[in-house]
């Protein structure tokens, strides 16, 4: 589970303004190839900002972003190329809606031409299976429940074969009773080595499954250690107030 | 009234079907032009946004009264000044011009509300799949923006249909031309513009009917 030391992402002090607002002042990061680093920190704090830095859905205002050791702040990147190779799930999940599960799935892989229909629709069925969603498989978003959504969506982003997934608080608009599924989907990834960037305030899935967890505030990383530096030895006076709000 | 019909019902017939095509031809074009002016303007490229926008203004704040005899009248004799002395527009060519380009502005907002009813996430998922920005659109909002847009379509189609009314200023020989000419051979104009008036009726009853069964139809994919 533990990163085995070939760096997947590595971020030199990434800044980002919103106009005249910075919401990222000096993010320096790095993450190992099968490593799962939690980001938590209190809304407004830049977690979703710099989620989606990584994979460009924002364009940096300065800095250096390496994914694989390609430059994705480069402008000469060939972005979508890069991103195939970085699955994203959303909080509230961004199926499309006029299309089938199966179709969610297998949108991306045929146009792209990276599977051809067959080879895609077969990858898609063993997918739904393994996050327990066969029967699914014909069925539109708008039958699916929250945790049933979030789980196709996750199956849609490792259709493409991802080397790295990004997780923006994929638990956040669910009810309750349905988080347990999703984070078991996410266990389960994290298990067989994906390597993972997780918001996410669900401190139980930190606990047992981080490598690492990083506590931001206001556009910095405050303090960041293994789980249990973090829970249960935290040093910043920041981290301490904010988990004795959250735990 | 039965007199006017039977004296006069194919000429009426066959103004009816020189408005329907100028409908038709002007609905096709406007579809093209809203089509491309619309993706214009909800784009993030700063000079397209201002073409689109500057086309939809311009286009909307002038009468279509005006537009089209400034394309009937004006167009030609500026192309005959640089030297083309034997160039026209026939009516027809005009008329489609000039509705098409009305059509397309109103379209182009059609276009431009439906396709920002999508939510953003949409995009975003395609894109953090690897998809480009045209493929996005292509095969994921647009198709979830006809949707929400075909109500508004539809009331466009009925607006410019009746719109053509307007190319009989410059001598289009659609429906309401002829009318005039009924009305001044029979000086019986109530009934002259009662038979023009339900003709319209009905041909755009058929239209909205045969509309509202493609939005059902439409809709039930969902
Ligand atoms: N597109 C945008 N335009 C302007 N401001 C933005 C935009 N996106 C985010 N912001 C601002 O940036 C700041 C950080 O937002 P961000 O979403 O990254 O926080 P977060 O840590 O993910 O919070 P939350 O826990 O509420 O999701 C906030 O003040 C937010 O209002
Ligand atoms: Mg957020």
């Amino acid at each position: 589970m533990a990163g085995n030391g070939a760096v997947k992402i590595s971020v030199k002090n990434l800044k980002k303004n919103f106009g005249s607002l910075e919401v990222l002042k000096d993010i320096s990061l790095e993450v190992t190839e099968g490593e799962v680093v939690v980001l938590i920190g209190p809304s407004g704090s830049g977690k979703s900002t710099l989620l989606r830095c990584l994979n460009q859905l924002e364009k940096v205002t300065s800095g250096q972003i390496l994914v694989d050791g390609c430059d994705v702040t480069d402008k000469h990147t060939n972005i979508n190329k890069v991103r195939e190779n970085i699955g994203m799930v959303f909080q509230h999940f961004n199926l499309f809606n006029h299309l089938s599960v199966l179709n969610n799935m297998t949108l991306a892989p045929v146009h792209l031409k990276t599977l051809s229909k067959e080879e895609a629709k077969e990858k898609a069925l063993q997918l739904l299976t393994r996050v327990g969603l066969a029967d699914k498989a014909e069925a539109f978003p708008s039958q699916l429940s929250g945790g049933q959504k979030q789980r196709v969506a996750i199956a849609r982003a490792l259709e493409m074969n991802p080397d790295i997934m990004l997780f923006d608080e994929p638990t956040s608009a669910l009810d309750p009773e349905m988080v347990g599924e999703v984070l078991a989907v996410m266990k389960e990834l994290a298990k067989d080595g994906m390597t993972m960037v997780v918001v996410t305030h669900e401190i139980g899935f930190a606990r047992e499954v981080a490598d690492r967890v990083i506590f931001m505030e206001g556009g910095y990383i405050v303090e960041e250690g293994t789980p249990d530096e973090i829970f249960n030895h935290a040093k910043e006076p920041r981290t301490i107030d904010f988990l004795s709000k959250v735990l | 009234m039965v007199m006017i019909i039977q004296t006069y019902w194919e000429m009426l017939l066959k103004a009816m079907g020189q408005t329907l095509l100028l409908c038709l031809l002007s609905l096709v074009f406007a579809s093209v032009i809203g089509m491309i002016f619309g993706l214009m303007n909800v784009g993030h490229n700063r000079a397209l946004n201002f073409i689109g926008t500057v086309y939809v203004d311009a286009v909307r704040g002038v009468p279509l009264i005006v537009l089209a005899y400034f394309i009937f009248f004006g167009i030609p004799a500026a192309i005959q000044g640089l030297g083309f002395s034997d160039f026209r527009l026939t009516a027809l060519q005009a008329g489609t011009i000039a509705l098409s380009m009305n059509c397309g502005a109103y379209m182009a907002e059609i276009v431009r509300a439906g396709i920002q009813s999508v939510d953003r996430g949409q995009m975003e998922a395609g894109r953090s799949l690897g998809l480009s920005y045209g493929a996005g659109m292509a095969l994921i909002v647009v198709p979830q923006a006809i949707r929400t847009m075909i109500p508004s379509i539809i009331n466009q189609f009925i607006i410019t249909l009746k719109d053509t009314s307007i190319l009989s200023v410059i001598g289009f020989p659609e429906l309401t031309n002829v009318g005039k000419t009924v009305m001044g051979n029979t000086f019986r104009p109530l009934q002259a513009w009662a038979i023009v008036g339900i003709m319209y009726l009905v041909v755009i009853t058929i239209l909205s009917k045969v509309s509202k069964r493609i939005e059902r139809r439409v809709n039930r994919g969902r």
